[in-house]
């Protein structure tokens, strides 16, 4: 006796109703969504679920709401769009799901249609105005902001703080403390050291030379170093990445094009980059211009050409310092890199080929930090939930500096040790690389 | 007692963080990691004993049904609440509460994930050995409910002999223990009932289970063969030898090509068939099982005989193992795994059987196997967008179990019958085995509203304890107008 039983199923019962998603703007794309079988291995993977226990703050949970509101079961409205932006994007789902999900493209298309849709208050669509489309796609203008910030931080005025209204106050701690040592691109070149073996180009990105400066300059020291000629060309902008975050697909699309103009005319091997943010968003550029005839296949050739500094000097087999450095780090996986990019053992090979160094690795290292972006802006309270717990595993290694290779999650750890009383530097992992080969010329 | 004031009840015992009711926020509690779906009306958290407790009491009292769900990783519709009601989650029930190394036990709640014991103990050298392919994601509440086994359940057993005892809240509100902190509690032994109930004998809120020493060594060999029918004698041979791996698991061709697309696990996407055998105990004792089981192998006509060298390659063989589930994604929108256990000798002419219906179906079907005691996973390739294909594959599938029946088998190692094979219980039982079943759930569940329309069939009405509890008008409908959606799982 074969059983005649029917699954009980919406689709089986109701038919697929008609999607609620707009028409005009990027859809999640149903058959990915549809691929999630709901087995759950991603879960305990997430961030948001761990900490709120929730199948809505779940990949699992965000992906079903989508595949809700594409079969007509269910709308966009603020329930949605707040459990799409609790997400960090951190992307430890995809690493952790066996069917390879693409949830990143899902999850920014689901913002783009809120974003679509929203009516905001006139005050938040100005002040989303000047961030997106007046400020980061113009570097100069970062740089006068930061400026303006460093001078708030010197003047004194920071001791006035907690007069600020609520919310504000809560942001101060955020800010990052500036040291005023900017790197513009200004069309510099900088020559390899010896023979010259590769001519590759340096994507500045909008936080790294404000916020990291010298990072950018330590990048450009260790591509020196090993046989690269260097060049910054002043055209580029900002990536696009959090425009895309952010919901907002066409001046992504608007700066990713900018961005390919500037670069593809530089007839260079690779183009670098240091903020694993960024690295994502410009590596995935040919899907985001899949729908542009005139640029798809420009942007493809670009995003070949992207690689994170960690990767290229370990493809490239880059040359191990020989000046001892003698501390003890641990290393937190920025979730673009190790997540986004499958970049895991690439900057633990270059901090390990630093004599002296020595690398304690903290329990969970590739699991956000919670900074993701704006996230700990946005969602001030989760964010530094989650902080709080990554902070005691760092202070359980003992470690009296943390490196990472992105400046969101620098800038994280920086606020973390401060919150929990850790005296521990934050570097970046060219940083380090860079102080050894500085110091074994210096020897 | 109306729909309104049980949700302002429910809110008093739990807070209203601790409950969920709006159709948006309980459509997410509509899914297992099978197939079938409904809605449930309520979902609540509880944080203590007393708060199941209270909520089991409140549920009689309004006389709707209630049901337990750890991750909701199941595979047979366990936790979908298929006629509504209250779905009670244990994410915040999620702590261990006791190690007792020098006793080998912990106390842990139900919502505590599988593998987070093993970590918790892990640097002291010890482990719990059930290791379900999803034990980075299910709950120990879960796999009592199942009795999950895994790759390592060949040598150690499954998850009834790893646990000790059970704090209970019975479907009428009563909080009991079954079983206790040692391994033979006299009388009759209520916690090995208990265990694979699947949540229809009550609510499991504590549990005692056992740790076990990490072994001395560990090696993992991966090997490859032409054919499956090489692969199958290999396993047959290697049993009847008497040298019991610790574990000793099967890939067929389509499950090698799965695994490779998605994330590769250095499996041969040409071969017909892998094993991947795990060798544990003391140093001295490997070289000689390992030579051993090459042997036998070799003799089967392997390909290759590899053993892992590192960690890392051990660990990476068996991620592609653990993950061929998930991995169908990479080459089907979804699949229909079933869980048929045959005697070991059988395996040719089931996988036969099993080729014919893929033929007769036009499903493509990949195979999966806890070779060593005879559990097969057929995860049968089809589109669940497709209502004709859902009807079919079910067909499918039960025709897989009744092959299963017939080679002396039966319907399911592991994953439980659930709602997904009530009806293929008929298979194995006749009405008066069915009728005893009912009677055993009945002294536990007697108004059967713990976990209704599970495990027994109920197509046939005499098996049915009867739908005397009521269901609740659907509030989604009333909110928003999905009324087209027909969420009546019943359709009745
Ligand atoms: C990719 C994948 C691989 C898998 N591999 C295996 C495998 O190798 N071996 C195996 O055995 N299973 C396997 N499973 C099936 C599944 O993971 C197990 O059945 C697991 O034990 C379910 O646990 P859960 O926490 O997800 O339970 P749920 O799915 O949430 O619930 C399952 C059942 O348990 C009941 N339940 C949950 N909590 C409680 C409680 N506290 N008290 C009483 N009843 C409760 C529910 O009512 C339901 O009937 C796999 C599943 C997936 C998706
Ligand atoms: S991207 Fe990160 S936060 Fe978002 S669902 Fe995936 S794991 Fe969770
Ligand atoms: S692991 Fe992948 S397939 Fe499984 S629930 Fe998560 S996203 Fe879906």
């Amino acid at each position: 006796m074969i059983s005649e039983r029917e699954i009980m199923m919406p689709v089986l019962k109701g038919e697929i109703g008609q999607s609620n998603f707009l028409a005009g703007v990027d859809r999640p794309d149903y058959d990915e969504m549809t691929r999630c079988t709901h087995c759950g291995m991603c879960l305990q993977f997430c961030p948001t679920y761990r900490v709120l226990g929730l199948e809505a703050d779940s990949p699992r949970g965000r992906i079903y709401q989508m595949r809700a509101v594409a079969e007509g079961r269910a709308l966009v409205d603020e329930d949605f769009a707040e459990h799409m932006y609790v997400c960090l994007a951190c992307r430890a789902c995809e690493t952790a799901c066996p069917a390879h999900l693409h949830y990143g493209s899902l999850v920014e298309a689901a913002r783009g249609q809120i974003e679509a849709r929203r009516s905001q208050p006139w005050g938040e669509r100005l002040l989303r105005f000047l961030i997106f489309a007046q400020l980061f796609p113009y570097p100069a203008r970062i740089r006068l902001l930061a400026g303006l910030m460093r001078l708030y931080q010197i003047s004194g005025l920071r001791a006035f703080a907690r007069f600020l209204p609520g919310r504000l106050a809560r942001l101060e701690p955020m800010m990052p403390t500036l040291k005023g040592d900017f790197f513009p691109a200004r069309d510099q070149v900088y020559p390899a050291r010896g023979v010259k073996q590769y001519r590759v180009a340096l994507f500045n990105g909008c936080i790294m030379p404000v916020a990291f400066g010298p990072s950018n300059a330590a990048t450009v020291k260790v591509l020196t170093e090993n046989g690269c000629e260097v060049v910054v060309p002043s055209a580029q902008t900002c990536c696009g990445a959090i425009d895309l975050h952010a919901g907002e697909r066409d001046l992504g699309r608007e700066v990713a094009r900018r961005n390919i103009q500037a670069f593809e005319r530089l007839n260079v091997d690779a183009v670098i980059i240091n903020a694993a943010g960024c690295g994502v968003a410009l590596k995935e550029y040919g899907d985001l211009l899949h729908e542009d005839p005139a640029f798809v296949a420009r942007a493809q050739a670009f995003a070949a050409k992207v690689k994170d500094v960690n990767e290229f000097l370990a493809n490239i087999g880059f040359r191990a310092p020989t000046a001892a450095l003698p501390m003890r780090v641990t290393y937190q996986d920025p979730c673009h890199l190790v997540h986004g990019q499958n970049i895991r053992l690439q900057p633990r090979q270059l901090l390990q080929s630093i004599p002296g160094l020595e690398l304690v690795e903290m329990a969970g290292a590739d699991r956000c930090c919670g900074s993701a972006g704006i996230y700990n802006i946005t969602q001030t309270d989760l964010s530094m939930e989650i902080l709080d717990e990554k902070m005691e595993h760092v202070r359980r290694t003992g470690a009296t500096a943390i490196v990472s290779a992105n400046p969101g999650c620098m800038l994280q750890m920086q606020i973390g040790c401060r919150r929990a009383g850790i005296d521990a530097q934050v570097y970046h992992v060219v940083d380090l690389l860079a102080k050894a080969y500085n110091l074994e010329q210096s020897n | 007692m109306d729909i309104s004031q049980i949700l302002l009840e429910l809110q008093a015992l739990l807070s209203p963080r601790g409950v969920l009711h709006r159709p948006e926020d309980v459509l997410l509690y509509e899914y297992d990691g099978a197939l079938d779906r409904a809605k449930p009306d309520f979902v609540v958290f509880p944080r203590t004993t007393a708060d199941v407790q209270a909520v089991v009491r409140l549920a009689n009292r309004a006389n709707i049904p209630f049901m337990p769900r750890g991750a909701g990783t199941g595979l047979s519709g366990g936790a979908v609440p298929i006629e509504g009601g209250i779905v009670i989650v244990f994410t915040r029930m999620n702590r261990i509460l006791q190690l007792d190394i020098p006793n080998l036990q912990a106390i842990v709640q139900p919502g505590v994930i599988n593998l987070d014991i093993t970590q918790a103990v892990a640097s002291q050298g010890y482990y719990f050995v059930p290791d379900p392919s999803s034990q980075r994601a299910c709950t120990i509440g879960g796999n009592v409910a199942e009795n999950s086994g895994g790759p390592h359940c060949l040598a150690y057993g499954v998850t009834a002999n790893h646990v000790l005892g059970l704090e209970v809240v019975l479907p009428d509100g009563e909080v009991v223990w079954l079983g206790g902190r040692t391994q033979d509690v006299p009388g009759y032994d209520l916690r090995g009932l208990f265990i694979g109930s699947e949540g229809t004998m009550g609510i499991v809120t504590q549990v005692v289970v056992r740790l076990t020493h990490v072994p001395e060594t560990v090696k993992t060999v991966l090997a490859v063969f032409e054919t499956i029918e090489d692969a199958s004698n290999a396993v047959s041979d290697i049993i009847a030898s008497g040298y019991i791996p610790a574990a000793l698991e099967m890939m067929d061709n389509l499950a090698i090509q799965a695994v490779e697309a998605s994330r590769s696990s250095g499996y041969p996407t040409d071969a017909g068939a892998v094993l991947l055998i795990d060798i544990e105990g003391f140093a001295e004792g490997i070289p000689e099982q390992l030579s051993h089981i090459t042997a036998m192998c070799q003799q089967n006509h392997a390909r290759t005989v590899h053993e892992a060298k590192t960690a890392q390659e051990r660990e990476k063989l068996w991620s592609g193992r653990k993950g061929a589930f998930g991995a169908m994604g990479a080459i089907s929108p979804s699949y229909y795994v079933q869980d048929g256990v045959i005697p070991r000798t059988r395996l040719p002419e089931v996988l036969r059987k099993i080729a014919a219906v893929s033929q007769k179906y036009g499903f493509r079907i990949a195979n999966v196997f806890h070779a060593g005691d005879g559990n097969l996973h057929p995860l049968i390739l089809f589109d669940e967008r497709d209502p004709a294909q859902i009807r079919a594959v079910v067909k499918a599938g039960s025709e897989i179990l009744q092959a299963c029946v017939d080679a002396g088998g039966s319907i399911s190692g592991e994953h439980g019958i659930g709602v997904e094979k009530r009806e293929d219980m008929a298979l194995l039982f006749g009405p008066e085995d069915l009728i005893a079943q009912r009677q055993v759930k009945e002294a536990f569940n007697p108004t059967g509203l713990c976990n209704p329309a599970k495990v027994l069939p109920i197509a046939k009405a005499c098996y049915e304890v009867g739908a005397r509890h009521r269901r609740l008008p659907n509030i989604l409908k009333e909110e928003h107008d999905l009324s087209h959606l027909g969420d009546d799982p019943h359709g009745s």
